[in-house]
């Protein structure tokens, strides 16, 4: 039985007083746009929109359900490797995969259209070797790519951080029990960097749900994402009910879907 | 070869992380104002940029809401995943861990949105007119901080054994001191992670920025996003290539002197 | 932990000591004042002034610092803030809980402004300078009185293309309908200019109050969707620069900032019409420095700090004194002050009431899902 501290038990009250404060009273905010008109009064009106957004809720979740897999797949092994290198290096390298992020978002992102364009530096390139150009810019997958690129940080940390703690003799005495390297990734490392993959898995899927930006300006405007449709509900047609309940609806499917991942990953912890 | 396969992989990685940084470098060479024709060599920007006033508080402002959101942040998260870890009611629990991504699930315009609407209304019953400011802004820094924070620490905790720390209790040790000697050295690598995480958003963040920031308190991201109706400068360019390769040597220096005490410490 | 603490601080401080370095060295932040009107009887007070990004002298590559300036002349503080579009200018202002002692908005939106009587009137005793201002520009729909607003920059919509990339130079929007340019077609990525384009094309009033307008138009939207490259706003300036697109619709001041840079491009001012903006200095209901509001505007207007706000932002001037300037770098430029006979039929924008701006929001979103 975890005995629990007088500090333990008061650790949690600044977090909780913050939140019920500045969380959960903006979240009611929300709510209460989501069922009323312009004039205040209770309104359903807003939620029977929202059948028209089905195609464009459809399209984000397919797209960043897409994006985080990718990301998934392609930190694991990073994760996997940087925990191998010396303290030194891993310090540095965590550094490295943050500090892109640091620059800011506008620049990064016309700096990959310089790339990606017709007349970009890929494209170029592939000139050279008298390749056809290709088109980029504009495409589903240029929207994906904008997705894994700005996100992936916040999938490699966490399983790093996880994976850096995996002992060293469980993965001997896994070996010497005669496991070969595929077996002993699947029954000791995959499970026990699970709690890392669920944190990225939550910080790259649910903010690329409803990301605007990046996606919008590499997908030339041509893809409506949820995040652009709410976007433009708050600000340029300044309907903050319409805006509201629709990212109520964007938070419960995410919720959903996080429950059902948490679960298949076998940590219940979350539910409403 | 199988270490070479990984290192590529390593490599090819950071070389995408990296090459719009590497076309940003580029840019803030140009001659020309534009961000996408070369037009020649030019340290211009470079200088156009340390005589700008306004940008260089935009910077100054940027830097103190970064640190100071993320180490409360930090402080706030650690302390409270910490509490999530030992809570025992799963409701509770439960309901802690949903509130926690809310600041996540929520399209930055809506979190933004919706803190402006609670700080107007906190501002009106206080009799404020002005109610957004700095202190708004930070606050609401905090708060998109917060889940990265818990995110990175909560994994680490439930990795820690839970015995270590009784152990240390029944061997003497005052539950504070079981506390700080066994569980916090073992959530460290979550605390860095996720402060680093919450300095790196708030560094860039506009959008909730916009919504709750004063009217004499500007940072550099919202700056830039303002210049969209007409172009972004390569001044700007030029700054970020700056931060970029200052961080860039300062890390690198930092890596050699620590694999040579490393090192020396194998050696002795 | 320390061994991180202490590379992080290593970090900070030497990007806080980069941003120390700026001193404002060198820059051209003084004018004089010939006619003795500004004062320093409100030195140590502060105004706050709300404007877009980029649309200001701001002394570099030699202008004037226009801010600075007033700070020197005046004594008083300018806190100085930026939004990117009106509409976001408008919640802030909405919201109550900010305080800006002069916007500079456009036209429709001014109009919203006044509606929501969200501006006081300017005392135009204490803002001599207002005779620059062209007849042209006085009294605009917006504020027919010519109470609240004094304008700071005009402009006008026009399609900027690629000669290497036409066949023949285009001189009617029909040309963003050419199927010889499919996917070498950009559009604004808000529905109001996109709109505009489809009505000038149609013959349709662009401040329609009639949905089946609105309709037609949407129409004639959807038919250009399978040959549009992409919907761009400021990324505009990277694909013209780069020859990435033929045809573009923008303003015309920027295209002289796309042409130096680009030189295979040129600009036409469609004959169907086109849109006609001005954005002007407004003061909010709920200013708290009124009299050093009065003395910014009449400041912004002084021949001298006109002129240099005009050769930075490149947009036309209002203000006849830099108009009719020899020395104005872009004096008689053909593509922001076009000959009377050259001038192109032009509407604004007028604040649409809410039944209709909801009508074709909801248009554009089915014009964009049927893009996919």
């Amino acid at each position: 039985m975890k005995k629990r501290s007088f500090a333990q038990r008061i650790a949690g009250a600044p977090y909780i007083l913050w939140a019920a404060l500045f969380i959960v009273i903006p979240m009611a905010i929300v709510v209460y746009y989501a069922f009323t008109d312009a004039d205040g009064n209770f309104s359903f009106a807003n939620i029977r929109q929202l059948a028209d957004y089905k195609e464009t809720f459809l399209i984000s979740f397919e797209y960043s359900f897409i994006a985080t897999i990718i990301t998934l797949v392609i930190s694991y092994p990073f994760a996997y490797l940087m925990s191998k290198k010396s303290a030194a290096s891993q310090r540095i390298m965590m550094m490295l995969v943050m500090l892109p992020m640091w620059m800011n978002l506008l620049i990064r992102t016309y700096s990959w259209m310089n790339i990606l364009e017709r007349n970009g530096i890929i494209n170029n390139l592939l000139g050279l070797f008298g390749a056809e150009p290709l088109k980029m810019i504009g495409t589903p997958g240029a929207v994906i790519f904008g997705m894994i690129y700005n996100y992936i940080p916040y999938m490699i940390i966490p399983i790093y951080n996880v994976m850096s703690k995996i002992d060293k003799s469980l993965l001997e005495s896994a070996e010497d029990l005669g496991s070969n390297g595929l077996s002993k990734l699947r029954r000791v490392i995959l499970p026990l960097s699970m709690p890392g993959v669920i944190s990225g898995f939550t910080m790259v899927f649910v903010p690329s749900v409803s990301t605007f930006y990046i996606s919008q300006k590499l997908g030339g405007g041509k893809v409506m994402l949820i995040g652009d449709a709410i976007e433009r509900q708050m600000q340029t047609s300044y309907n903050y009910n319409l805006g509201a309940s629709l990212s109520l609806v964007l938070m419960i499917v995410i919720l959903i879907s996080m429950i059902v991942v948490n679960r298949f990953a076998g940590d219940d912890d979350l539910l409403i | 070869m199988k270490k070479a396969l990984g290192n590529v992989f390593i490599w090819i990685i950071y070389l995408i992380l990296y090459a719009p940084l590497l076309v940003m470098v580029f840019f803030s060479f140009n001659e020309g104002r534009s961000t996408s024709v070369f037009s020649g060599f030019s340290l211009k920007w470079y200088a156009e940029l340390f005589a700008s006033r306004d940008t260089m508080t935009a910077l100054q402002n940027t830097l103190v809401l970064a640190i100071s959101s993320a180490v409360i942040a930090t402080v706030l998260g650690t302390a409270a995943a910490m509490y999530m870890y030992y809570l025992r009611n799963k409701a509770w629990k439960a309901t802690m861990k949903t509130v926690t991504n809310i600041p996540m699930m929520n399209p930055e315009i809506v979190t933004g949105v919706s803190m402006m609407l609670l700080f107007v209304f906190i501002g009106r019953m206080l009799g404020a007119d002005n109610s957004l400011s700095f202190g708004t802004l930070l606050i609401a820094h905090v708060t998109f901080n917060l889940p990265y924070v818990i995110l990175n620490v909560l994994p680490k905790l439930n990795q820690t054994d839970p015995h270590l720390a009784e152990a240390a209790q029944d061997l003497g040790s005052t539950p504070m001191q079981a506390f700080v000697k066994v569980v916090m050295p073992a959530v460290i690598p979550g605390v860095i992670s996720g402060f680093l995480m919450s300095f790196t958003m708030s560094l860039d963040d506009f959008v909730i920025s916009y919504y709750t920031t004063g009217s004499d308190f500007q940072t550099l991201p919202l700056k830039i996003f303002a210049m969209t109706k007409k172009t972004v400068k390569p001044d700007m360019y030029a700054l970020s290539s700056l931060i970029f390769i200052t961080v860039l040597i300062l890390l690198l220096i930092i890596n050699i002197s620590q694999i040579r005490q490393e090192k020396k410490n194998a050696s002795k | 932990m320390k061994k991180f603490v202490s590379v992080f601080l290593i970090l900070v401080i030497s990007l806080s000591a980069l941003s120390l370095t700026g001193c404002g060295g060198g820059r051209v932040s003084e004018i004089t004042d010939p006619t003795g009107t500004y004062t320093r009887d409100l030195e140590g007070t502060t105004i706050n002034v709300f404007n877009w990004g980029e649309y200001i002298s701001d002394g570099s590559e030699g202008s004037l610092d226009v801010n600075a300036a007033f700070e020197a002349l005046t004594g008083i503080k300018v806190n100085y803030m930026n939004f990117e579009s009106n509409e976001a200018m408008y919640s802030k202002l909405k919201s109550g809980a900010v305080s800006y002692d002069i916007v500079i908005p456009s036209d429709y939106m001014i109009a919203r402004l006044l509606e929501e009587d969200m501006l006081q009137p300017l005392d135009f005793s204490k803002i001599d300078n207002f005779h620059y201002i062209a007849d042209e520009y006085k009294n605009l729909y917006f504020d027919p009185d010519n109470a609240y607003s004094v304008p700071y920059n005009v402009g006008m919509v026009g399609l900027i293309y690629n000669t290497t990339m036409v066949e023949e130079a285009p001189t009617s929007w029909n040309a963003m309908w050419d199927s010889r340019y499919a996917d070498d077609i950009l559009t604004f990525n808000n529905p109001r200019d996109t709109f505009a384009i489809a009505q000038f094309l149609l013959g349709i009033d662009i401040n329609s109050t009639d949905t089946a307008d609105w309709d037609k138009a949407a129409e004639k939207l959807k038919e250009q969707n399978p040959l549009l490259q992409a919907r761009v706003m400021d990324e505009v300036f990277n694909k013209m620069e780069g020859g990435n697109a033929a045809l573009a619709p923008y303003y015309a001041g920027d295209y002289l900032t796309m042409a130096d840079n680009n030189p295979d491009l040129a600009f036409v001012y469609p004959e169907e019409g086109t849109n006609i903006f001005v954005d002007a200095a407004c003061v909010p209901a709920n200013a708290q420095n009124y009299d050093a509001a009065m003395m910014y505007i009449n400041f912004l207007l002084e021949p001298e700090v006109a002129l240099a706000n005009a050769e930075y932002i490149c947009y036309a001037s209002p203000n006849t004194a830099v108009v009719e300037n020899p020395d104005y770098a872009l004096y008689q430029n053909e593509i922001l002050y076009p000959a009377e006979e050259d001038k192109p039929k032009t509407e604004y924008f007028h604040n649409m009431e809410e039944s209709i701006r909801t009508y074709y929001e909801k248009l554009w979103e089915e014009i964009l899902l049927a893009d996919e």
